[in-house]
């Protein structure tokens, strides 16, 4: 009966051609996908392959942080009161008892102190934070060292620096939110820096702080800032900077099978699904293992903000702290212009023109080093460091000269523990800023062409193997072991880039012809990057057959 | 009956004659006790901080004039250990005080003898009983302290290898002795601008937040602000994460070692 | 132009699994063959590492058990010593430890089982070019010429440039909300409270510590003091604005070492008040060195001499700290007279100089 009633409603209403589902569990599933269009999805997803290897997880910390900040930031949001209105504080913190603050400042202790667990949530929060933005740049320089910004993956790398830049931004932001002396200490010098515009700084000023600074809307305007509209954009680019990774597919290490149109590792599901998932609980678990130990921010020692208090180790968050260096190394130039007008270029010049120059820098690189190759390959495999001597060296001079801006930042804190004059440090760093990057440079590609040499010699002659070998005229030597066949590739698989050439002076029918400035800056750069003591030559096939079969083992 | 009439005729003169006399010879017995200190001090000063300072403290081209400096200033210079300084420098650090606290008040008494000065405080002046005090201190420190010590006495740089030094261990009466009389390149904050008061009211402060405030939080991390909290961001949290996830990605030991 | 599409991926040196010719060294020799872990062929291993996760697990859950314990029976204001942190919270560092053990067993028990018992037999995947072939290309071109046919967007210049028009203006109603955000410069910065002052209506000097007016006599050499105008308390309602502005620092410097003229007559005898805001970002600049008579700012360092005039001799600082002329009254009191003759705090574009 109930067979005969299926077939005939069967023919009644057109029935699905799906197999009947097995479990409760597919039917789930076959329900789904009716709707969402799942299983196309996951045909291309579901056993992915992810390479396996420990720099490739840094944009994981990055986005497991990111997760963790947005969870802690909403639970703070319940607490926090973004206002600028006044209070006697009348809580459990008794060096503040009696004095007077802002809502903001004066939820901020609430929050540390009378809700429980609020200041764990608070230090997660604010570590988390440190870490995310710290995480972006070691992420980001793995992908400049490495090369895996080159096509198809530009779009992507500018969507991480965008993400790297909102990240610095909004992390000032939540800086300057509780509203602590020392935040209130950072408005004012974003307040100054403002000022410093020319022709409507004072205009930007008024607008932003709802009149003269203080004034008592930068806090509710801030926090609409800090928890909606940065942290918005960077979700939005964060998905497009996941889905651009999927889609791309991730780049490996050269390494025996793998190709530049393959991608070796281990599926989605389950390795991945569970190394990547359990490294979210692992990072998260470290960062509130953290907060359990060390304080940070502790506002409630600062005390509440007034403009004409201020304590010394006044500085902003480590990710600004470059910023801080320019400002505090720039000589107080300062001068008149258009009659009456003041420029502060004491201000200006570190902030408006070598900060953002500092930044974008490395933004624009990989639309640079393409120009220069004219390499319009698609690069799936990833260059050692030191097959890429130039940039690598750019790479390097571009972090000492972040790391030179830090001490800057911080010269009066290297100041006290190191026994040395703020005014020498400050010295230091203003010719350090040119000096230091031209001298990693020339160091780091030095570095990079010996270890070229190296591996050479390790291709041509075999390793070291520690063992001393006595020839029967007595001579001692040293047994040098072949490589295999898979390191020996492995060491050679790189491709070296040819300076590009400049065209014929003259065209075919004998008229000479000048080459264009860019045209010729460009051989220019592409002879410094690629040219004659920019790389040293990979061992050929021939060379090696030579070595190998003409000398015997060495 | 007689006799207890010229026992109490008796005791009533010694009393009375005690009463007329005592006073006056303890009035004698302290200016010769003072004049004593002031003596011994001079000797003590002749032998530690003559060679700077010159024998009457008028001073000299290595030191300067200690006329009317006071009491507070011998008190502080020499207890806190910078008098006597070892080698000029940019600034006379703090190190171990050489001399016990009556060596200290015998060499104040001769110093305070030479002209007035800011007199160097009794424990009731810097010593607070009341909790309210650690607040109004924090504000009045914020205002006038914390610019150079740090929002937690922890110090900071000056100028040319100056600086202000930490304020942990720094003993209350040393503190009080310090606004007083403005050591070195710290301006002085004399009772006329801060009152004995409020000077009582900073010292429980910095003395809350240097010795008795626990650290909520955790490790303060030197109460310097953000450069160490960075560092330590840097190291222990992406330093440990980067740890585990060389842990995570790394192959799985192979059963046989090829 | 037409690309072709190997053109954009480079040779391969071999493919995965291919065995290379044995002719070049440096051929690729493919993947090697997967080797076994201990968990592979020893069952008595992949128990022990069974248990292994799930006793992370288990620890996980005690820890979670332990976060609610602790949430319920520690006083938030609980501070307990622990070697090496210190005098801490004791909520705090229970909650922490517990939720970070809780979070951290989970993912190491994950990853664990992942490294131990599943499969880890590396396998490629194909790599498709990210371009499209050129068929698809060509079609798509004339797609979308077709599309821009069909609109006329490039034959109706009119309707094309109107569009374009009112794309352009419409955002502008945007910017013109934004207006009410604040009010216009106009004056603002240029002036500060002790504008008020006048010679005949003369405003005292009041000490930000005792918030008592002062006498010249309170002021001693190598002394600091900062003061605000009579009139201003800490619970005004701009009072935030207001001291941002008017801070002063009093300092007094021997007359003869004071080595500018100008600032010599601003103070009175010797006793000079400085803005206490920095003209470089407007941090409160107050590290005063008596003996040398510098002074610092804490923020970026600009040094001022204050027996100068407080011109600039280290630092970003642009220009020196402005100077309020200040006087007697008949009480004795310090008073201004008037406004500082420059604007005070950081330059702006408007700020003469």
């Amino acid at each position: 009966m109930s067979s005969a009633s299926s077939t005939t409603s069967g023919a009644a209403k057109p029935a699905s051609t799906r197999a009947k589902p097995a479990s409760k569990w597919e039917a789930a599933a076959d329900w789904t996908d009716g709707r969402l269009g799942i299983y196309s999805l996951a045909k291309a997803n579901l056993r992915k392959i992810f390479p396996d290897h420990w720099s490739f997880m840094l944009g994981e910390i990055c986005l497991y942080t990111f997760i963790i900040i947005i969870m802690t930031g909403v639970y703070l949001t319940l607490f926090f009161k973004p206002s600028m209105g006044e209070v006697i504080y009348d809580g459990s913190y008794v060096p503040l008892k009696g004095i007077g603050m802002s809502e903001a400042y004066a939820s901020t202790v609430d929050i540390s102190f009378e809700v429980r667990g609020g200041l764990l949530i608070r230090q997660i929060h604010h570590w988390a934070a440190l870490v995310f933005v710290a995480g972006m740049l070691v992420h980001m320089m793995r992908v400049f060292f490495t090369g895996a910004f080159r096509k198809p993956r530009e779009i992507n790398w500018v969507f991480g620096f965008l993400l790297l830049v909102l990240g610095m931004f909004d992390g000032f932001f939540g800086y300057s939110l509780p509203d602590d002396l020392l935040s209130g200490t950072g408005i004012r010098f974003m307040e100054g820096a403002i000022l410093a515009v020319p022709l409507v700084g004072t205009y930007v000023q008024m607008f932003l702080f709802g009149g003269e600074f203080p004034g008592h809307d930068i806090i509710p305007r801030f926090f609409t800032i800090h928890v909606l509209l940065i942290p918005g954009i960077m979700l939005g680019l964060l998905v497009a900077h996941l889905i651009l990774v999927f889609y791309h597919k991730h780049t490996q290490w050269a390494g025996p099978g793998k190709t530049e149109k393959n991608v070796v590792g281990m599926p989605l599901m389950p390795v991945y699904m569970a190394k990547a998932g359990g490294f979210f609980f692992l990072v998260f678990g470290l960062i509130a293992a953290i907060s359990a130990i060390a304080s940070i921010n502790p506002i409630w020692a600062y005390g509440p903000y007034r403009p004409d208090q201020v304590s010394t180790d006044a500085q902003p968050d480590w990710y600004m702290g470059f910023s801080e260096g320019l400002i505090r190394v720039m000589p107080g130039w300062e001068i008149s212009v258009w009659g009456g007008h003041t420029l502060n270029l004491g201000v200006f010049i570190p902030l408006m023109v070598v900060f953002p120059l500092v930044l974008v820098s490395i933004a624009v690189y990989p639309f640079i080093e393409s120009w220069i190759t004219g390499d319009k390959r698609e690069h799936h495999i990833l260059d050692r460091p030191r097959n890429a001597p130039v940039r690598t060296a750019l790479g390097a001079a571009w972090i000492s000269l972040y790391l030179v801006l830090l001490i800057g930042g911080g010269n009066d804190l290297f100041a006290t523990h190191l026994h040395l004059s703020l005014n020498a440090i400050t010295y230091f760093v203003r010719v350090g800023f040119f000096v230091v990057p031209v001298v990693t440079f020339i160091v780091t590609k030095r570095w990079c062409l010996g270890l070229q040499r190296r591996d050479k010699e390790k291709v041509l002659h075999g390793r070291e193997t520690g063992v001393i070998k006595r020839l029967p005229h007595g001579e001692f030597v040293e047994v040098h072991a072949q490589l295999p066949q898979k390191d020996l590739h492995t060491l050679t698989a790189h491709e070296q880039i040819q300076p590009v050439q400049l065209p014929a002076q003259t065209d075919e029918n004998g008229v000479a012809r000048k080459a264009g400035v860019l045209t010729r800056t460009r051989a220019k750069l592409s002879r410094g990057f690629y040219g004659e003591g920019s790389q040293i030559p990979k061992p050929t096939a021939e060379e090696h057959h030579e070595i190998t079969s003409g000398h015997g083992h060495h | 009956m007689a006799a207890l009439v010229v026992l109490l005729l008796a005791l009533a003169a010694t009393g009375g004659l005690y009463a007329a006399f005592a006073p006056a010879s303890k009035a004698q017995a302290d200016v010769t006790a003072q004049s004593l200190e002031i003596e011994e001090g001079k000797k003590l000063f002749a032998v530690g901080c003559s060679s700077c300072h010159g024998l009457n403290g008028q001073g000299s081209s290595d030191g300067p004039s200690l006329v009317g400096v006071g009491t507070a200033s011998v008190d502080f210079q020499v207890g806190t250990g910078r008098m006597p300084a070892q080698q000029p420098g940019a600034q006379v650090p703090r190190k171990k005080n050489i001399y016990s606290q009556a060596e200290i008040d015998q060499l104040a008494a001769f110093v305070g003898s030479l002209g007035p000065g800011p007199v160097a405080p009794k424990a009731e002046q810097y010593t607070s009983t009341n909790p309210e005090d650690i607040s109004k201190g924090g504000e009045l420190f914020r205002t006038n302290c914390a610019q150079c010590h740090n929002f937690a006495g922890q110090g900071g740089a000056l100028t040319k290898g100056k600086y202000a030094p930490s304020l942990e261990g720094v003993d209350a009466k040393h503190i009080y002795e310090a606004m007083q009389t403005g050591p070195q390149n710290m301006p002085s904050f004399p009772d006329t601008t801060m009152p004995e008061e409020q000077k009582k009211q900073i010292v429980a402060f910095v003395r809350h937040t240097t010795s008795d405030e626990p650290n909520p939080g955790g490790l303060t991390l030197g109460s310097l602000g953000p450069v160490t909290e960075g560092l330590f961001g840097w190291i222990f949290g992406l330093g440990t994460l980067i740890a585990v996830a060389i842990w995570v990605a790394a192959h799985t030991t192979k059963a046989k070692k090829s | 132009m037409s690309h072709d599409m190997s053109e954009n991926l480079p040779e391969s040196h071999g493919s995965a699994g291919e065995v290379a010719e044995h002719g070049n060294p440096f051929a690729d020799p493919g993947l090697p063959a997967h080797e076994p872990r201990r968990t592979d062929i020893d069952e008595r291993a992949a128990k022990r590492a069974e248990r292994q996760v799930s006793l992370m697990f288990v620890v996980s859950m005690l820890a979670t058990i332990g976060f609610i314990a602790s949430f319920v029976a520690i006083d938030p204001d609980k501070i307990v010593y622990i070697f090496p942190l210190g005098k801490v919270s004791a909520l705090n560092f229970a909650l922490g430890m517990t939720l970070g053990v809780a979070l951290f067993m989970i993912g190491a028990g994950a990853v664990h089982w992942a490294r131990t018992l599943m499969s880890d037999v590396e396998v490629p995947a194909e790599r498709h070019p990210i371009e499209a072939d050129d068929e698809l290309r060509a079609d798509i071109m004339e797609q979308f010429r077709q599309g821009a046919a069909e609109s006329g967007f490039g034959r109706r210049k009119m309707i094309r440039n109107t569009l374009l028009g009112s794309l352009a203006l419409v955002p502008l109603s945007g910017v013109v909300l934004l207006r009410d955000l604040g009010p216009l410069p106009e004056k603002k910065l240029m002036g500060t409270g002790w504008g008020k002052a006048t010679q005949a209506m003369p405003l005292e000097l009041v000490n930000m510590s005792t918030m008592q007016p002062m006498k010249a006599e309170d002021i001693v050499v190598g002394s600091l003091t900062f003061a605000m105008p009579k009139g201003l308390t800490t619970h005004d309602e701009d009072f935030q604005q207001r001291i941002a502005k008017d801070a002063l620092m009093l300092v007094r410097i021997a007359p003869e070492d004071i080595k500018d003229d100008k600032s010599r007559e601003l103070g009175f005898e010797g006793i000079l008040a400085y803005s206490k805001i920095c003209t470089h970002v407007g941090c409160p600049i107050s590290l005063y060195e008596q003996q040398t008579h510098h002074a610092l700012c804490p923020c970026h360092q600009s040094t001022f001499d204050l027996a100068d005039g407080a011109r600039v001799i280290f630092g970003p600082a642009g220009h020196p700290l402005p100077q309020l002329k200040i006087i007697t009254d008949e009480k004795g009191n310090l008073v201004a007279t008037g406004d500082f003759a420059e604007p005070v705090g950081p330059s702006y574009w408007e700020r003469a100089r």
